[in-house]
């Protein structure tokens, strides 16, 4: 553990956020905005386990299992939704999809 | 305990269950409540007074505090002395008959069930008002009258004139009203205590207040709330305007009861008026003006129930008169023979208009013989009310001229004029509608016994009820001013009553059209008098024009619209403003909620970076 340190982690961690973030934001497929928020969790994940491997604690890996099992909940859901909504409108780029207004 | 609180409780469910149920009752259900329960309060007026004679002091009874503040506490307590045992009798007693006479009067009205629940009503506020032990409670009952006045007033309410009648009552009330409510507050200041025993026993103790000073204002302010319930100038102009009501009504609540509330508070409060002379002599002065000018526009009228309104304010202001002059037993001596013999005239009045379907004295005549037994009773009437020898008017009447003989004689000539004057009014009515030949349409005929036999009742009290001496009843109470009685004063006061009706038998029966041909010879004077001295007009130009005016330009078009409505519309239109900025943030875009999320996010971490709240 002492091979490398937990700042690592936390950067790594924190790249990966930024990274789903920006994805999030700035890509246009449906599928890809998708993946960012896997991307996110997953770092957050990682800011889990390895704070609570530093402090000895379990806590934090009860979490990470948590995370997943809502990871995979949404997925299943996050996907069909995905399939009705190319269904529907035949695209799947986030600027036509502005129905959230009116 | 004599359980006081059962005589305004049998009113109170007669109310509750004819206003409730009647509407689906039959009329002998209505009836049976609305007379049963008005019987039982008088039975147990009977009984209670039976059990406390002689009643040489007050008998109170606290049932439950009401209010708790500090110190002060007022509580539902109810008090009976000499002087509410009068005004039980009065109330409960006239009340009952007139109860009785309202089945006839009424029985092929609209609304019959609503006319005897509000009568209930009106019997548990009054007698709320005189048994009530402190000023609050009074106050209650005060108001409930009020409250009872104008529903009934405006009972025919799909006439408009008896609507705007109502709302006349009501709102010039609540000047007098607004006078005794600065008393109460001023009396809750001074002497921490509403109690009638507790704030009268604290007068006692204090110097008579020779000038101007709080007891004075007191009285003063006591005395508008009075002027306002009982009639009197400047305040008595609603009273001919409530005759829009039912006939019982006007007997009940607008001559026998609740305008001699304003006599009864006064007389309440003699202790205090005693310690402000100046109040006092107000009092004297107000009724003897009330007494004067409307006795002379009751000369001129021809609506006879008008005739008999501006009567009862004059007879009110004779019971001032006597308050003033320090006679208050004269004064509530007054009020009962004037509660039989001018509910007496009312319901007579009643019968006629019952008889001949109209209220217009020009179209009356010859009612002798179509109505004998209305005739003969109102007759009693007139005679008490025009103070002939050994009636009951008689006796009331000439203690109060002479008590007023001796606070200043020139109030006694004043009040002798008057007395002339009531009696050529009273018998120029009765002239009128009895005497000489029918002038209007149809065929008069008697009245029902259902209302015939009040009328007897009221006759017979009419007659006698001076023999129950009640000034000297209240002696415990109220010393009198007057040591003996100058039979030189009493034969000058018999002799204007009977000038009075030997005037009116002269122009009336003898040589009918001699009052006309006065008329127009007086002319400008007789028109000045017959329009009332255009005091309605004139207090419509200083005062209901001014407020109306001013509430509608100034209240209304510029405090409200601009002000009131401009505060809450501008706020709305700010709001608004705001939010049609805002809307431009939901583009809808997914994209752009999540930069706005990141952005916010990012703006929590950095303010919880600088402000050191990581920890």
């Amino acid at each position: 553990m002492d091979a490398v340190p937990l700042s690592w982690y936390l950067l790594l961690s924190a790249v990966l956020f930024a990274l789903g973030a920006a994805g999030f934001m700035f890509r246009r497929n449906l599928i890809t905005v998708f993946m960012s928020i896997e991307l996110m969790l997953n770092a957050v994940n990682l800011t889990f386990i390895a704070l609570a491997s530093r402090l000895g604690q379990v806590d934090g890996q009860v979490f990470a299992f948590f995370v997943m099992v809502v990871a995979a909940a949404e997925a299943a859901v996050g996907l069909a939704i995905i399939l009705v909504v190319f269904r529907n409108r035949g695209t799947l780029q986030v600027d036509e999809l502005d129905s959230l207004k009116n | 305990m004599q359980h006081l609180w059962l005589i305004p409780a049998f009113p109170l469910a007669g109310f509750l269950l004819n206003g409730l149920l009647g509407r689906r009752a039959s009329k002998a259900f209505v009836n049976t409540v609305a007379i049963g329960t008005v019987l039982l309060s008088f039975l147990w007026v009977l009984k209670t007074l039976l059990a406390l004679a002689p009643l040489e002091t007050a008998h109170v009874e606290r049932y439950f505090t009401w209010i708790q503040s500090g110190d002060l506490r007022i509580g539902y307590d109810l008090a009976v002395d000499r002087l509410s045992a009068v005004m039980l009798l009065v109330v409960t007693g006239v009340g009952l008959l007139i109860h009785i006479y309202a089945i006839g009067y009424m029985a092929h009205e609209g609304g019959y069930y609503r006319f005897f629940a509000y009568m209930n009503l009106f019997m548990f506020f009054m007698l709320t008002l005189v048994l009530g032990a402190n000023f609050l409670l009074m106050f209650v009952g005060w108001e409930g009258v009020g409250l009872c006045s104008y529903l009934l007033i405006g009972f025919y309410f799909l006439r408009q004139s008896a609507t705007n009648a109502g709302n006349k009552a009501f709102i010039v009330n609540r000047i007098g009203d607004l006078g005794f409510s600065l008393a109460i507050f001023l009396i809750l200041v001074n002497f921490g205590t509403l109690d009638f025993a507790a704030v009268f026993a604290r007068i006692a103790g204090l110097p008579v207040e020779v000038s101007a000073g709080i007891l004075t204002a007191i009285a003063l302010l006591l005395l508008l709330g009075a002027t306002g319930k009982s009639a009197q100038i400047p305040l008595y102009v609603w009273l001919p305007d409530a005759m829009e009501g039912p006939t019982p009504v006007s007997a009940l609540i607008h001559a026998a009861t609740m305008v001699t509330a304003g006599v009864y508070m006064v007389a309440r409060s003699s202790v205090l008026y005693l310690h402000a002379p100046l109040a006092l002599d107000v009092v004297a002065w107000i009724g003897l003006a009330t007494a004067f000018f409307s006795a002379t526009i009751g000369l001129t009228q021809f609506d006879i129930k008008r005739v008999f309104a501006y009567s009862t304010v004059s007879q009110l202001g004779y019971m001032f008169l006597a308050l003033g002059s320090r006679a208050f037993g004269a004064g509530i001596f007054h009020l009962w023979t004037h509660a039989f013999f001018k509910a007496l005239l009312f319901l007579g009045a009643g019968s006629v208009i019952h008889a001949v379907g109209q209220q217009d004295l020009r179209h009356m005549g010859g009612l002798r013989k179509h109505a004998p037994v209305t005739f003969g009773t109102l007759l009693c009437a007139a005679v008490a009310i025009a103070g002939v020898p050994f009636t009951s008017g008689f006796f009331s009447k000439d203690e109060i001229l002479l008590a007023a003989h001796h606070h200043s004689p020139l109030m006694f000539w004043i009040g002798v004029i008057t007395a002339g004057m009531t009696a050529f009014y009273v018998f120029r009515a009765i002239f009128l509608a009895f005497f000489g030949q029918y002038r209007g349409e149809g065929h008069p005929h008697e009245s029902p016994a259902v209302m015939t036999l009040p009328l007897i009742g009221l006759a017979a009290g009419s007659l006698a009820s001076g023999y129950f001496n009640v000034s000297k009843f209240l002696e415990p109470q109220f010393a009198s001013p007057v040591e003996h009685h100058d039979m030189l004063l009493v034969a000058i006061s018999v002799a204007a009553g009977l000038a009075g009706i030997a005037l009116a038998w002269g122009f009336y029966v003898l040589r009918p059209g001699t009052a006309d041909r006065l008329a127009e010879r007086l002319g400008l004077l007789y028109r000045l008098v017959y329009n009332k001295y255009f005091v309605d007009e004139i207090y419509r130009a200083l005062v209901v024009r001014p407020l109306v005016g001013g509430s509608r330009e100034v209240l209304w078009k510029s405090v409200d619209v601009g002000v009131i409505d401009g505060a809450v519309n501008g706020i709305g239109e700010r709001a608004r403003n705001i939010g049609a900025m805002l809307r431009r943030l939901q583009s809808g875009y997914i994209r752009s909620y999540a930069t706005w999320v990141v952005l916010g996010a990012l703006a929590a971490l950095v303010a919880m970076g600088t402000a050191g709240g990581t920890r």
